[in-house]
């Protein structure tokens, strides 16, 4: 797993973003785009990608897309 | 583990009636164009049926077992057991089956209770009602079952307002030696329950005047304590760990497979989340039939529902070995495998 195909995932998903928008330390959740939508379709993105779960509160805790991928790789 | 299996029992037959009225999520305003292009593809909801004031869930169920009983050619004296499962009741007391059993013209030697769920209904009732038939010498049995949540979410919440249906259904079940088996498995986590709530009205927090007064919770969600609140995420994660995982065991437990299973019906909770409960089973998209589209969430009613809507023609003319799976509010969950052969399954009614 690499954090490039990890961003073209999740970029992939939010079909209103241009490429190139999402970078290691952008902070997702402050994106203009951004609704309670995407952390439900982010979660299941990740769970069915990476057999990882993340909750809630995981997501209210973590800023950046690095932290994401981060804690993804950890639990994988 | 609750797992266990219940014979002799079969579906004679399933209705499902809903309000007239149909609300589409293309004209809420409490969304921009935007959130709602984001709302319809992740949940799935487009319109939803919402009851007039005063239409309550027994009043769907009531009209979906008239025409049922007529399909069926069912004596009204013959039913022995009435069971409304339900959270959305006629009175805060008495129990809803007992005034459905006079209003339905059944006999007073029929027995009657209500039994509170939501989503997790239908295998919940089915079990319910099957070993009641199994075990008592009772014959036939009506299980209704249904919502109406338009009444309890509060249409400045945008995290609930646009995902809810009302509908009713109805189950007629009877005792008979030639019924394949049906196998269970129902959980229960308790520790979940603030998940999907409406605060106050019970005894635990009595009505108060406070109870009224609307509260801005985020951005577009306005709600009092006696709206429904949901925390999708947490309701989310608990429907795509949870769930498959325990329909895994199932699957595993009764060694089978989804080659052995005709269809596959969730509860329509969200999309998304039935997509990726789908998936981690590797169920074929095309044995996954939806009503959420049409309907949205309908509560305990999702699962006739979309047989009804879904699979009418077929389950009056074919043989279909099904799997069921319904989740939610509790937090709790069941799953049911069955069969039903030929079943009375009127069209859709609407009140």
């Amino acid at each position: 797993m690499n954090i490039n195909t990890f961003i073209e995932k999740i970029e992939a998903e939010f079909d209103e973003l241009e490429p190139g928008t999402l970078q290691k330390e952008t902070s997702f959740k402050d994106l203009d785009e951004w609704s309670s939508m995407h952390a439900l379709i982010i979660i299941a993105l990740i769970d069915t990608e990476y057999d990882v779960v993340l909750t809630g509160e995981d997501l209210t805790r973590l800023s950046s897309v690095e932290d994401l991928y981060t804690i993804v790789k950890e639990r994988k | 583990m609750p797992f266990f299996s219940i014979s002799d029992v079969k579906i004679s037959g399933i209705a499902a009636a809903v309000p007239k009225n149909t609300e589409s999520n293309w004209d809420y305003d409490k969304l921009s164009a935007t959130e709602k292009k984001l709302l319809v593809k992740t949940t799935g909801v487009e319109n939803r049926r919402v009851a007039p004031k005063g239409l309550t869930t027994s009043d769907l169920c009531l009209e979906a077992a008239k025409v049922l009983l007529k399909e069926l050619d069912w004596k009204k004296d013959e039913v022995d057991i009435l069971v409304f499962l339900s959270q959305s009741r006629d009175y805060y007391l008495p129990a809803t089956s007992i005034i459905l059993q006079d209003r339905l013209g059944l006999s007073t030697n029929c027995m009657a209770f209500d039994i509170g769920l939501g989503c997790s209904g239908y295998p919940y009732g089915i079990s319910v009602v099957s070993s009641l038939l199994k075990n008592t010498g009772l014959n036939k049995a009506l299980l209704m079952m249904g919502d109406i949540s338009s009444a309890t979410c509060a249409k400045e919440d945008k995290s609930t307002y646009p995902l809810f249906g009302d509908a009713g259904s109805v189950t007629a079940l009877e005792y008979d030696e030639s019924a394949k088996k049906m196998c269970f498995q129902l959980n229960s986590k308790g520790e979940g329950y603030k998940s999907i709530i409406i605060k106050d009205g019970g005894i635990r927090n009595l009505i108060n005047e406070e109870s009224f007064i609307k509260k801005e919770i985020a951005d577009g969600i306005k709600r009092c304590n006696l709206n429904l609140a949901l925390n999708g995420l947490d309701v989310f994660n608990f429907s795509i760990t949870d769930v498959p995982k325990s329909l895994k065991e199932f699957l595993s437990k009764t060694n089978s497979n989804p080659d052995d299973y005709d269809y596959f019906l969730m509860h329509q909770a969200n999309k998304l989340m039935n997509e990726t409960i789908r998936k981690k089973l590797k169920f074929q998209a095309e044995k996954v039939p939806y009503s959420i589209k049409n309907f949205g969430n309908t509560s305990s009613a999702s699962i006739p529902l979309t047989l009804v809507t879904q699979l009418n023609d077929q389950a009056k003319k074919n043989r279909l070995r099904l799997l069921l799976s319904g989740f939610g509010v509790g937090l709790s969950w069941g799953i049911v495998t069955l069969e039903i052969n030929k079943i009375a399954c009127p069209k859709l009614i609407e009140v």
